[in-house]
C-alpha cells in the first residue's frame, strides 16, 4: 500500500529540523497539556512521535484513496445544481475520509477542538496532499482560514465556528470580486448594519474557491461612501443562515475538482470579524500569508510527483537500446527537476519554521506580556517569515511549472496524450503562479526585504552556520556561494544607486530571483551537512543558482534605466 | 438502541507477496517470514461495526481475537479507527488449531462476554482462505448467520438486515439480534486511522506489552487507557483441553508440496492476430485470466 510520507524520506528530513526543538516547546507551552488532554505530548519526542504517526496517517490516505481518485475527480469535477454545489464523487469520499481521519483543524487548539500541531507539520501535510491530488489541497487546505478567526474574531465567534471546522466544515475565503483581482482595495461587495449588531452582504464575488462551504470569510466595504481598503471589513458567513447561491462554476484549465464559483449574495446574514475597517489592511493581509505559504506547499507537491512521473518514465522507456534516464540530456533535465523540488522543499519549510516562531509568540502574548528578549525574537522571526513567504510562494510555484513541463518532455509524445498522469500535473501546476497573488506580486511583496536587507539576514546566518567547516564535497558549492552573494550586493547597489523606484521595480524580478537563488542554495548546503543524500541536490542547484546569478548580474550590469524605453508599451 | 458489537479480528501473515520461505517443512506457515497484517477482510467487518456504533448511540465495539500476544497490534489498529477495546485470546495450548480448534475457543470467549446484540467478522482469512470460522461460531453460540455481507442497512426492533453479495446477485435479509454476520471484501473499506485516537492510544498495551514498558510509559498507559486490550487464557474462557489447539483439531497437513513456477520469464509472438488469439485461448484455458 502505498503512503506518501514514508515513501519519501525527505519529509522526515526536514520534520526533524534541529529548531523544531524550540517550535514545539513554544507551541505546546512546554507541555503543559498532557496532564489536562489525553492526546496532548508529554515532552518532545512525543510531540514529535505523534506528528510522525499523524503524518503516516496522511500519508496512507493520500497514496491510497486521494490518489486513487485524482484522475476520475479530474474528469468528473463538480458541478451546480440549484444555487449549490455538488462535488465530484471521489472529492467527497476523500474530504470523509479526512473527516473520519481527523485531519481538519489540525493546527487549532486542542480546546477548540484541533490537535494543536505547529504550523510545519501541517505544512507537511498539505505537502502530500498536493502531490495525490492537487486540486483536492485546497478544498482541505482552507482549514486555514480558521487560522484567521482564530487570531481575530471574538472568543465567542471561536467557540462557534472553530470546533465546526475542527469537526470537518470546509471554509472558504471570498475576496476576489470581477472588478477586484489583485487589486483588493477596489471591493464593493456591500455589508449594512442591522439594529441587533449583525450584517447584512449584498452583491457578488467571483473566482471563489470551495465558495459553497460551510462558513465563509468574505471581505465586503462596510463604510458607505469609501473607496479604498480603508473602507473594508471582514465578516463570517455561516451556510446555515442562508443568503448566498451559487450562480455558475468555472470550467477551469487545471485542478477541475476544486470548485471555483460565482456568488451572490442577497441580504445575507454575516458576523462582523474583528474590528471594522481593518478587514483588508490587517485580516486580508495575515490570511494571505497564510495562504500563500499553503501554494508554496501544493507547488512542492506539485514538483514531487512531476519528478516521480519522470523519473518512473526514464527508467522505464527504452530507446535506441537503452533506457533513456542514461542520454545526458535526459538525466540532466531530472536532476535539475529534483534539485528544484529539494531547494523548494527546503525553502518551504525554512518559511514555516520561521511563520511557526513568531505565530507561536503571538499566541502566547494574548496570555502573558513577552520578556524583552521574546519579543526582539519574535520580532525577528515575524520580518524573516514576510521576507521567505513571497520567496518560497514565487520560486516554488514558478518551479513547478518548470518541473510539470519537464515530466511532459521526458514522456515525449506519451507525455502529450490523456494516458499519463503528467498531462493533467501540467494543468494542475499552472493556477500556482496565478492565485493568491502571482509571481510579480510575489516580487512586489519580497524586493523591500532584498532591498532593506531582511535577505542578507538570512545569507549572514547561513553562513555563520557554515562557518566551522562543510563536507569536502560542498566546498566548491560553499565557496560559489560566497561570490555569487557578493554579485547579489554588488547588482543591488547598482540598481538602488540610480534612485529611480521604477527602476528598482524594473530590475525586482531579477534581484528576487538572486536573492531566493542564493537562499536555497544555501539552505540545501545546509541539509546535505545534515544528510548525504542532498549532497547530490545541493551541487546541482549551486550549478543552476550560480548560472543565474550570472545572468541577472550581467544583465543587470550591462543595463542603464534609460533602456527601460525599450520595453515600454 | 445501543448495540453492544463484537468484531473477530485475525493477525495474518501477508500472502499478498509471498516468497520461497512461506511455508515450513511440517506444512504450516512460516509467520517470521511474512509481515503480520490485519485481515482485510476483517478491517470491512470492523467499517461496518463502527457505523452501526455511529447510527446507535451508545454502542461499544469490542475486538476479539486469537492468537500470539503480539496480535494486540491489530486491537491498537481497530482502536485507532474507532474500536472501544479488545481481548486477545492467547495461550500456548490454543497453538495448531483448525477451524473446529478456532470457532471453539473464540465461542467461549464470547461467552466470557457480557452480552453481544452482534458479532461481525470478514468472511475468511488470507492466510487459511476457509470461510468456516464465522459460521462455525454462530452454530456454537446457537444464534442465527448471514455470511457474504456487503452492508448492513440498518438495525430495527430486534433484527439487523442486511445485504449479502452473492454469486450472480444482491440479496437483502433480516436476522433477529443476537446474530453472527460475516462481511466480504467488496463491502466499504474500513475508515482511515483516527489522529487524536492515534495520539491518545499508542499508549494502549496489552498485559504483557506492559511488562515491557519503562516505568514512565506502563504509567502513561495506566493513566491514559488502562487495560483496554485484554489477554484472556483457554482456562479464563472455560475451554476444554481436549477440543482446543492441536487435540481439538481433526485437520492434519498430510503433505505439502513445492510449486515451483518453471513457465519461461517471456514468449514472443509475432505482430499477427492468429497467435494472439491462440494465446488468448490458452490463457483462459489455464485459467490465468478469465
Amino acid at each position: 500500500m502505498a503512503n506518501f510520507y514514508t515513501d519519501n524520506p525527505d519529509l522526515k528530513h526536514h520534520l526533524s529540523h534541529p529548531l523544531m526543538q524550540k517550535i514545539v516547546a513554544l507551541k505546546e507551552r512546554d507541555y503543559s497539556e498532557a496532564d489536562k488532554y489525553d492526546y496532548a505530548p508529554y515532552n518532545f519526542e512525543d510531540a514529535m512521535d505523534n506528528y510522525d504517526k499523524v503524518l503516516e496517517i496522511v500519508g496512507e490516505l493520500c497514496g491510497t484513496t486521494i490518489a486513487d481518485n485524482a484522475e476520475d475527480v479530474d474528469h468528473q469535477g463538480p458541478r451546480v445544481e440549484n444555487g449549490r454545489v455538488i462535488y465530484a464523487d471521489g472529492t467527497s469520499q476523500n474530504l470523509e475520509a479526512c473527516r473520519k481521519a481527523g485531519l481538519m483543524g489540525m493546527a487549532m487548539p486542542r480546546r477548540l477542538g484541533g490537535l494543536n500541531f505547529p504550523i510545519t507539520p501541517y505544512i507537511m501535510a498539505a505537502d502530500i496532499v498536493s502531490r495525490a491530488d492537487t486540486g483536492f489541497e485546497n478544498l482541505w487546505g482552507l482549514q486555514d482560514c480558521a487560522e484567521t478567526i482564530y487570531e481575530f474574531a471574538s472568543e465567542e465567534q471561536k467557540q462557534k465556528y472553530i470546533p465546526r471546522v475542527c469537526a470537518g466544515e470546509t471554509m472558504s475565503m471570498d475576496l476576489t470580486e470581477p472588478d477586484a483581482g489583485s487589486d483588493l482595495q477596489s471591493v464593493m461587495l456591500k455589508a449594512t448594519e442591522q439594529p441587533d449588531g449583525t450584517w447584512l452582504l449584498n452583491g457578488v464575488k467571483r473566482f471563489i474557491t470551495n465558495g459553497d462551504s460551510d462558513i465563509h470569510l468574505v471581505l465586503a466595504r462596510s463604510e458607505d461612501g469609501t473607496k479604498d481598503g480603508r473602507g473594508l471589513s471582514m465578516f463570517i458567513y455561516d451556510k446555515r443562515d442562508g443568503g448566498v447561491t451559487v450562480r455558475r462554476i468555472e470550467n477551469k484549465m487545471g485542478i477541475k475538482g476544486s470548485p471555483t464559483c460565482e456568488l451572490v449574495y442577497k441580504n445575507a446574514k454575516a458576523e462582523l470579524c474583528g474590528s471594522r475597517r481593518m478587514g483588508l489592511i490587517k485580516y486580508v493581509m495575515a490570511l494571505m500569508n497564510g495562504a500563500r505559504l499553503g501554494i508554496a506547499a501544493q507547488s512542492v507537491g506539485v514538483s514531487e510527483i512531476a519528478y516521480r512521473e519522470a523519473l518512473a518514465y526514464a527508467k522505464d522507456r527504452k530507446q535506441f537500446g537503452k533506457a533513456i534516464i542514461e542520454f545526458p540530456a535526459v538525466f540532466e533535465m531530472l536532476a535539475t527537476m529534483k534539485a528544484k523540488l529539494d531547494a523548494s522543499r527546503s525553502l518551504l519549510y525554512e518559511t514555516s519554521r520561521y511563520v511557526d516562531l513568531y505565530k507561536a509568540y503571538d499566541d502566547i502574548a494574548k496570555e502573558r506580556a513577552l520578556t524583552p528578549e521574546e519579543k526582539k525574537e519574535s520580532k525577528l522571526y515575524s520580518k524573516l517569515a514576510d521576507a521567505c513567504t513571497p520567496l518560497a510562494k514565487g520560486l516554488s510555484s514558478e518551479y513547478c511549472n518548470q518541473n510539470a513541463y519537464d515530466c511532459i518532455q521526458i514522456h515525449g509524445g506519451s507525455g502529450f496524450m490523456k494516458d499519463y498522469a503528467c498531462e493533467r500535473v501540467y494543468r494542475d501546476a499552472r493556477i500556482t503562479s496565478i492565485y493568491e497573488g502571482t509571481t510579480q506580486l510575489q516580487v512586489v511583496a519580497a524586493i523591500r526585504h532584498v532591498t532593506t536587507g531582511t535577505v542578507n539576514l538570512l545569507i549572514d546566518s547561513y553562513r555563520e552556520q557554515l562557518a566551522a567547516g562543510i563536507k569536502p564535497a560542498l566546498e566548491t558549492a560553499k565557496a560559489n556561494l560566497e561570490q555569487m552573494t557578493e554579485k547579489y550586493n554588488a547588482a543591488i547597489a547598482s540598481v538602488l544607486e540610480a534612485k529611480d523606484t521604477a527602476y528598482v521595480d524594473f530590475m525586482a524580478r531579477r534581484l528576487v530571483e538572486m536573492a531566493g537563488n542564493i537562499i536555497m542554495s544555501y539552505l540545501l548546503l545546509l541539509d546535505a551537512q545534515r544528510n548525504d543524500s542532498f549532497i547530490r541536490s545541493a551541487q546541482v542547484y549551486n550549478k543552476m543558482a550560480q548560472a543565474v546569478v550570472n545572468t541577472h548580474s550581467d544583465f543587470i550590469a550591462n543595463f542603464t534605466p534609460d533602456q527601460i524605453e525599450f520595453y515600454k508599451a | 438502541m445501543s448495540l453492544n458489537i463484537i468484531v473477530l479480528a485475525k493477525q495474518v501473515p501477508d500472502t499478498r507477496n509471498v516468497g520461497k520461505d512461506a511455508m515450513k517443512e511440517d506444512g504450516t506457515i512460516n509467520r517470521a517470514a511474512l509481515p503480520a497484517i490485519f485481515n482485510p477482510e476483517d478491517l470491512n467487518a470492523l467499517e461496518q461495526a463502527l457505523r452501526l456504533k455511529d447510527a446507535n448511540p451508545g454502542s461499544t465495539v469490542t475486538m476479539l481475537t486469537m492468537g500470539l500476544p503480539r496480535a494486540s497490534e491489530i486491537i491498537r489498529e481497530a482502536i485507532y479507527r474507532g474500536a472501544d477495546r479488545g481481548v486477545v485470546l492467547t495461550d500456548r495450548a490454543l497453538g495448531g488449531a483448525d477451524t473446529l480448534a478456532t470457532s471453539y475457543s473464540l465461542a467461549q470467549a464470547v461467552k466470557k462476554m457480557t452480552g453481544y446484540d452482534i458479532i461481525l467478522g470478514g468472511r475468511q482469512a488470507i492466510d487459511g482462505d476457509t470461510a468456516q470460522v464465522g459460521p462455525q461460531i454462530a452454530e456454537k453460540l446457537g444464534v442465527p448467520q448471514v455470511t457474504y455481507a456487503e452492508e448492513i442497512l440498518g438495525v430495527a426492533e430486534g433484527h439487523v438486515t442486511v445485504k449479502r453479495r452473492l454469486e450472480h446477485g444482491v440479496e437483502t435479509v433480516k436476522a433477529p439480534l443476537p446474530c453472527v454476520v460475516t462481511v466480504t471484501g467488496s463491502a466499504d473499506e474500513c475508515r482511515p486511522r483516527n489522529a487524536q485516537r492515534v495520539m491518545k492510544f499508542k499508549y494502549a498495551a496489552s498485559p504483557t506489552e506492559r511488562t515491557q514498558l519503562s516505568d514512565e510509559l506502563a504509567q502513561r498507559a495506566d493513566s491514559r487507557c488502562p487495560e483496554i486490550i485484554q489477554e484472556w487464557s483457554a482456562a479464563y474462557v472455560e475451554a476444554d483441553p481436549e477440543q482446543i489447539g492441536f487435540p481439538g483439531s481433526p485437520t492434519k497437513v498430510k503433505s505439502i508440496e513445492n510449486v515451483v513456477f518453471t513457465a519461461k520469464e517471456s514468449r514472443c509472438l509475432d505482430n499477427d492476430d492468429a497467435q494472439i488469439e491462440e494465446l488468448i485461448k490458452e490463457l483462459i484455458t489455464n485459467h490465468t485470466i478469465g
